[in-house]
């Protein structure tokens, strides 16, 4: 296995990095004064540093953009990492929570979840959506890897587009059947980062960020089972234990991932490969890059959704798809290669 | 060639297998008695006797009316519907050379939603609604032109094929539900229902359309059929047996795309039908075109009616869209596929 596409030379990568998270501060930035009601910079500026609770202005900033700004960034460094981390696990450069089946099943444990026990927690439905992501994302790796693994296969991706649809399937039978709220659920399953407050979402956060740095401290290992197996346990690796952690950390953040912001495709797919030519194929720069390139994929997602329509809003789902469905088709005609 | 049977006339000759055609039978006998439980289950109860009265024009008025205005033209569309879509997707198959090309998976039923929410959001208002399977046309050979185009490089390989498709799907998907958002709540519902397929409040203006359309399409597919079984062997070989390569693959390409766009115009993207039927059909017959595609019509056909029927009775009084049933079905079915490629 080699390296993505035209490695950098080394000593860039800070640098590039750098540049990223600086260009994902000044989109929060954009993202604050953004918006229907139109917000000078001076303004979103005094409502975060002397808040005052009658203006109304100030209430816009910390509850609404505040909140779905933290939650695009959330989701899109959690997805974008969820997929690299998909990608070293199963080795097949397709694999990302939205092919293989990880979001639609924790979309089917939540939307199950809403239609039979309605008035919960964001606790519980945190934790459905946990258990979704971890049975689908089973199920499609029971399935997609034989015996004799190889680093590329068609079979999990196959495997991942039949438990999709036979989540999706499910999902679109409970909304169905339960017509009455099928209008904001379909602009959720859309994916929207609009739909929830920072304080619903807050007991997620820690999740996310803590198997964000869990995954970059495992890094190294990451790169060893990227080799393969046979490699790995040569090296001496405890592959089954590095594959347990690796699995968890993908469950928490494709479950978290929706749980927050609904079914968001490309992220996880599309990030990771160009932080491979941008930056690195080596995790312990790979992840962060993810983490930061990610949150500006989605970030900058979710302003588009906010003015091409305005007043009106886009789902986000569907800006993502718009942007990541070109460049995966690219991806596919230069010829997927793995790190 | 002795379990065969020969029909020749002047200017029409084909060769028909015994044991294909007793699997015909034998599956139109199958979908002749899920059309009968069809018109005699539901929330009112008929027995087939009184179906069968009702049929000629005998029965109580209520009999008569639950048959000929709810049950009848709503099993009609099923049978029609599956039929094209199992058809269409054995013929992408066989140009393809890969089992595992389906109007699905390339994007093209997707691509006919896309155009169908089209035109059911922003012309349904001025135009009538009698376009809808031409909108839906446009919109499939669009996709499935955009697919084999992008998937082209010095040739198709069927892995670049199967991937751009699943990518061009996903775009259809949020071009869908772009629409959906963009148009008013009314037509969102309806339109939701309709595209995970369902021939609920099929009509008899609409079984008549897609009759029509089927009877556009289908001769076109008896006069290829003998070309198709020379085409799935190898390029260089079907050339040399005369046959004019990519007049006939755009031919049965474009006869694929119009029978997917026609079905999902009618009755939304009932999805797998154009997967599994196929392999259901070749798990039964010998490999001959011509015969598979009957076989695999009638497999299209039962699957689609069995699952309509399963979605109005099994949780009445609510009544759920085929397409959950097919593709739960399909869901599995895939599965076991992939099982069974272990072994």
């Amino acid at each position: 296995m080699i390296a993505a596409g035209r490695r950098m030379p080394a000593d860039g990568r800070g640098w590039r990095l750098a540049a990223g998270a600086v260009a994902l501060l000044a989109l929060a930035v954009i993202s604050l004064v953004t918006g229907p009601a139109s917000i000078s910079l001076r303004t979103a500026f005094d409502a975060i540093v002397h808040h005052d609770p009658g203006n109304v202005d100030h209430i816009i900033v910390t509850t609404t953009r505040l909140a779905r700004t933290a939650i695009a960034i959330a989701v899109g460094a959690s997805l974008a990492v969820a997929g690299a981390l998909m990608q070293a696990l199963t080795r097949n450069p397709l694999a990302s929570p939205s092919l293989f089946g990880v979001n639609a099943g924790a979309m089917f444990f939540l939307v199950a979840l809403a239609a039979f026990a309605p008035p919960t927690s964001f606790q519980v439905m945190m934790a459905v959506a946990f258990a979704g992501s971890a049975t689908a994302g089973a199920l499609v790796y029971a399935l997609g890897t034989t015996q004799r693994a190889r680093a590329f296969s068609l079979r999990i991706v196959l495997a991942g587009a039949a438990v999709t649809a036979l989540f999706a399937s499910f999902t679109q039978a409970i909304l169905v059947v339960n017509q009455d709220g099928l209008d904001s659920i379909l602009f959720w399953l859309a994916g929207s980062t609009a739909e929830r407050s920072l304080h619903a979402v807050a007991p997620i956060m820690p999740y996310a960020a803590g198997a964000i740095v869990a995954a970059i401290v495992l890094a190294r290992h990451v790169d060893v089972l990227a080799a393969g197996d046979d490699i790995a346990v040569s090296l001496g690796q405890r592959t089954v234990w590095v594959k347990a952690l690796v699995a968890l950390a993908i469950v928490c953040l494709a479950g978290g991932a929706v749980a927050m912001a609904g079914s968001i495709g490309f992220v996880g797919l599309i990030v990771p490969h160009m932080v491979r030519r941008v930056l690195s194929a080596d995790h312990r720069w790979l992840l962060p890059g993810c983490a930061v390139f990610g949150a500006l994929l989605l970030l900058g997602a979710d302003i588009l959704s906010r003015i091409v329509i305005a007043p009106g809003e886009l789902p986000i789902g569907a800006i993502t798809a718009m942007i990541g469905a070109p460049v995966f088709v690219v991806m596919v005609r230069r010829g997927l290669r793995h790190a | 060639m002795r379990n065969a049977l020969i029909l020749r006339t002047r200017c029409f000759s084909r060769q028909v297998d015994i044991k294909t055609a007793a699997v015909a039978v034998l599956l139109a006998l199958v979908c002749l008695a899920v059309a009968v439980a069809s018109l005699a289950i539901g929330k009112h109860v008929i027995g087939p006797i009184d179906v069968a009265n009702a049929l000629i024009g005998e029965g109580s008025r209520r009999d008569t009316f639950i048959i000929e205005i709810l049950r009848m033209p709503r099993l009609l569309m099923a049978c029609m519907v599956g039929a094209a879509l199992a058809l269409s997707g054995l013929i992408l198959q066989s140009v393809v050379r890969n089992p595992l090309a389906s109007p699905d998976i390339l994007g093209i039923t997707g691509g006919a939603s896309a155009a169908a929410v089209a035109f059911l959001s922003f012309l349904a208002p001025v135009m009538s609604l009698r376009w809808l399977p031409v909108a839906a046309i446009v919109g499939a050979s669009t996709t499935a032109a955009m697919v084999y185009l992008l998937a082209w490089k010095q040739g198709v390989s069927p892995l670049r094929l199967v991937l751009t498709g699943v990518g061009i799907s996903a775009l259809m998907a949020s071009v869908t539900t772009l629409l959906m958002v963009l148009s008013p709540l009314a037509s969102t519902l309806s339109a939701y229902v309709w595209l995970t397929g369902s021939v609920f409040g099929a009509s008899w203006p609409e079984v008549q359309s897609m009759f029509f359309w089927l009877c556009a399409l289908l001769p076109a597919l008896v006069w290829v059929a003998r070309r198709v079984n020379v085409l799935e062997l190898d390029d260089l070989l079907a050339v040399g047996l005369g046959l004019r390569m990519q007049t006939t693959r755009l031919a049965l390409v474009a006869l694929s795309v119009a029978l997917a766009g026609s079905a999902v115009a009618h009755a939304g993207a009932i999805a797998f039908v154009g997967l599994i039927a196929p392999h259901i059909a070749r798990a039964l017959v010998a490999h001959t075109f011509g015969g598979l595609a009957v076989v695999t019509a009638l497999v299209g056909a039962i699957l689609v009616a069995a699952a309509d029927l399963a979605g109005r009775t099994l949780f009445l009084p609510m009544d759920l869209p085929a397409g959950m049933f097919v593709s739960m079905l399909g869901a599995v079915f895939f599965v076991y596929l992939l099982l069974r490629q272990v072994r």
